[in-house]
């Protein structure tokens, strides 16, 4: 199979073509550039992708993990075994995905259940990341839907740290530019789905357009609403409009109890304000008043007057020697 | 002998045809003008960063990399040689009750009518402001400016604050540049007012119309001053 340049791969379990291909994801399908930076003129409209995660379906293997490490040639550092199943503890510069177990004592069923979740980047639709970067072009958005780091232009400051509302990216202390996943848009632009979703075993998580994730999603939540789990639901949060990342959930009602999956995630109102009217109101300001002290210096100003250097002659010199009257006055 | 109620030691009648006042020591004068070049820089440098049509600023520094790591480190020393000034200048800045008799006035200096003005100690209040929104400014600065420098102190904060510290520390440059401005142009305006910054004095004429009460304690204390 050929991949056409306004193709997307439609599936992450089919074998790569042999054929040398042509990436199709690049400044030429950029819709979306932090700070301004460039974007594509006539971007190839492609399909909007989607990476879908049935956390039902999780066994917490770890494959999706170690083929993240593997493919993007990471090297995270050994860790040490302190009695809980997270490794590493937290995400880093070197692994951009991280399963997190939560033990939940399910109250109306006196049931205790084990709920799995691969945390990573949700590539949202709309990036806080990308909104609170100050570097033109260090985030893009591709047409696809895949926001992607491109590293030669960060400079490192950490803001898209505090613009994501999901605590995703990771600023290396090696090279001083932010990493998380990337959707493996390297791969997903020959043709081949993410190497998560490849190696996974339970076929948990999934790869192909938005729209065929959420036609399969309704099936899988269908399944689980038939067996019980009656709040079964999709994860596609619109506080974001979106995410290209989305996961059925058994307690879609609670996403919380996974880990601290947000409920609504937005932009914070902060970050908003910071990016907006902050920038356009204080530029402002600095400019009228620049602009204005200049024209009042043009047409006023405060001169001594040679009168002055007189009185304050009499007053110093009266101060010096009293006997002498000079004509200061109070 | 006279005490020492509106002037600085230091302070003193170096001339007196034509009168001729010192108002800062060599090192005072050093210690402010390294202040605004740091401050100037961290201006550069920081509104780089603050807007994208500003962005080019950073090949000042030499890329955007290089900007985002020196900015902080000269906020640093903006805050210690600003301390250092501010030690040397508090007393006279704090305000009096004459300042705002002469904060009612204002319309009068802007028509030239200053005599209609209380006569003032070595600051007015226009000054004082200055000095005192320097002041806050420069602390909110440093403390929301270290909340955020990421290199460095990655958990000092959570996100939520890190996020309030970024605006406050956007906010507060907006305000400090306002007070920049406000402070070059008073300077500027009031003719004679920038050798003090510069060679160190002023002239009495200069010191008679703005800052009667310093001459007079200054006339006053003439002889006196070798021995203080
Ligand atoms: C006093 C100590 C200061 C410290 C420790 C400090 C620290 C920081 C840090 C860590 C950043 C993030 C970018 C980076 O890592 O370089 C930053 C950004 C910034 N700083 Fe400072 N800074 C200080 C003073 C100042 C001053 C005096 C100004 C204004 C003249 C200023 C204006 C800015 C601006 C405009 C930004 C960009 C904010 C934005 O993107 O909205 N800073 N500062
Ligand atoms: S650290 Fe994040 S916000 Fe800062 S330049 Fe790099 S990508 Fe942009
Ligand atoms: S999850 Fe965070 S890092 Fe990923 S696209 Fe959204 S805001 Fe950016």
């Amino acid at each position: 199979m050929t991949l056409g340049a306004n193709e997307s791969p439609r599936t992450a379990v089919a074998n790569p073509p042999v054929q040398p291909v042509q990436g199709n994801l690049g400044q030429h399908n950029v819709v979306r550039s932090s700070a301004g930076g460039p974007v594509a003129e006539n971007p190839v409209a492609l399909p909007a992708v989607a990476k879908l995660i049935d956390v039902s379906k999780c066994i917490g293997c770890k494959a999706c993990q170690t083929a993240c490490v593997e493919w993007n040639d990471t090297h995270p550092d050994i860790g040490v075994n302190v009695g809980i199943y997270e490794n590493p503890l937290d995400l880093t510069p070197d692994m951009f995905t991280l399963m997190r177990f939560a033990e939940y004592d399910n109250p109306e069923t006196g049931d205790f259940e084990w709920l799995i979740r691969k945390d990573g980047c949700m590539h949202c639709a709309d990036p806080g990341c990308l909104t609170a970067c100050p570097a033109p072009g260090a985030i893009v958005q591709y047409s696809n839907g895949i926001v992607d780091f491109i590293h030669e232009n960060c400079i490192g400051c950490g803001y898209c740290i505090s613009g994501c509302p999901f605590d995703i990216p990771r600023l290396s202390q090696v090279d001083h530019t932010v990493y998380k996943c990337t959707l493996c848009s390297d791969r997903v632009a020959v043709g081949q789905g993410p190497a998560c979703a490849k190696a996974c075993p339970t076929q948990a998580i999934v790869f192909g357009t938005k729209d065929d994730m959420k036609t399969y999603a309704e099936e899988r939540i269908e399944d689980l609403k038939s067996r019980g789990y009656e709040n079964a639901g999709l994860y596609d949060p619109q506080g974001v409009n979106g995410t290209h990342v989305m996961y059925v959930l058994h307690h879609a009602d609670k996403p919380g109890i996974y880990n601290d999956l947000p409920e609504d995630p937005k932009i914070a109102g902060v970050v908003q304000n910071w990016k907006g009217p902050t920038k356009t109101v204080g530029l402002a300001a600095i400019g009228l008043a620049a602009v204005g002290s200049v024209v009042m210096g043009l047409f006023s100003r405060s001169e001594v007057a040679p009168e002055d250097e007189q009185r304050a002659e009499d007053m110093v010199d009266r101060a010096a020697d009293p006997a002498a009257s000079g004509r200061e006055q109070a | 002998m006279a005490g020492r109620y509106y002037s600085e030691p230091g302070d003193k009648i170096v001339a007196r045809d034509p009168v001729t006042v010192r108002r800062y020591a060599g090192w005072t004068r050093l210690n402010h003008w390294f202040t605004a070049a740091t401050l100037i820089l961290l201006a550069l440098s920081g509104f780089a960063l603050f807007t994208p049509s500003l962005f080019w600023l950073t090949g000042l520094f030499g890329g955007g990399q290089a900007t985002r790591w020196v900015h902080p480190f000269i906020g640093i020393g903006l805050f210690f040689s600003f301390m250092l000034l501010f030690v040397q200048l508090v007393r006279l800045n704090i305000l009096r009750r004459e300042d705002l008799v002469w904060l009612r006035n204002l319309d009068d200096l802007v028509k030239g009518q200053e005599h209609n003005l209380p006569e003032l100690g070595k600051y007015n209040f226009g000054q004082k402001t200055v000095f005192w929104a320097m002041f806050f400014l420069i602390v909110i600065l440093i403390v929301s400016g270290v909340m955020m420098w990421y290199q460095f102190f990655p958990d000092l904060v959570s996100v939520e604050t890190r996020r309030i510290a970024i605006w406050v520390h956007s906010i507060s440059a907006v305000l400090i540049m306002l007070t920049l401005i406000l402070h070059i142009f008073a300077a500027l305006w009031t003719r004679g007012t920038l050798s003090a910054m510069t060679r160190g004095t002023v002239s009495g004429g200069w010191a008679w119309r703005h800052h009667r009460k310093w001459l007079r304690e200054l006339a006053g204390r003439q002889g006196s001053d070798t021995a203080k």
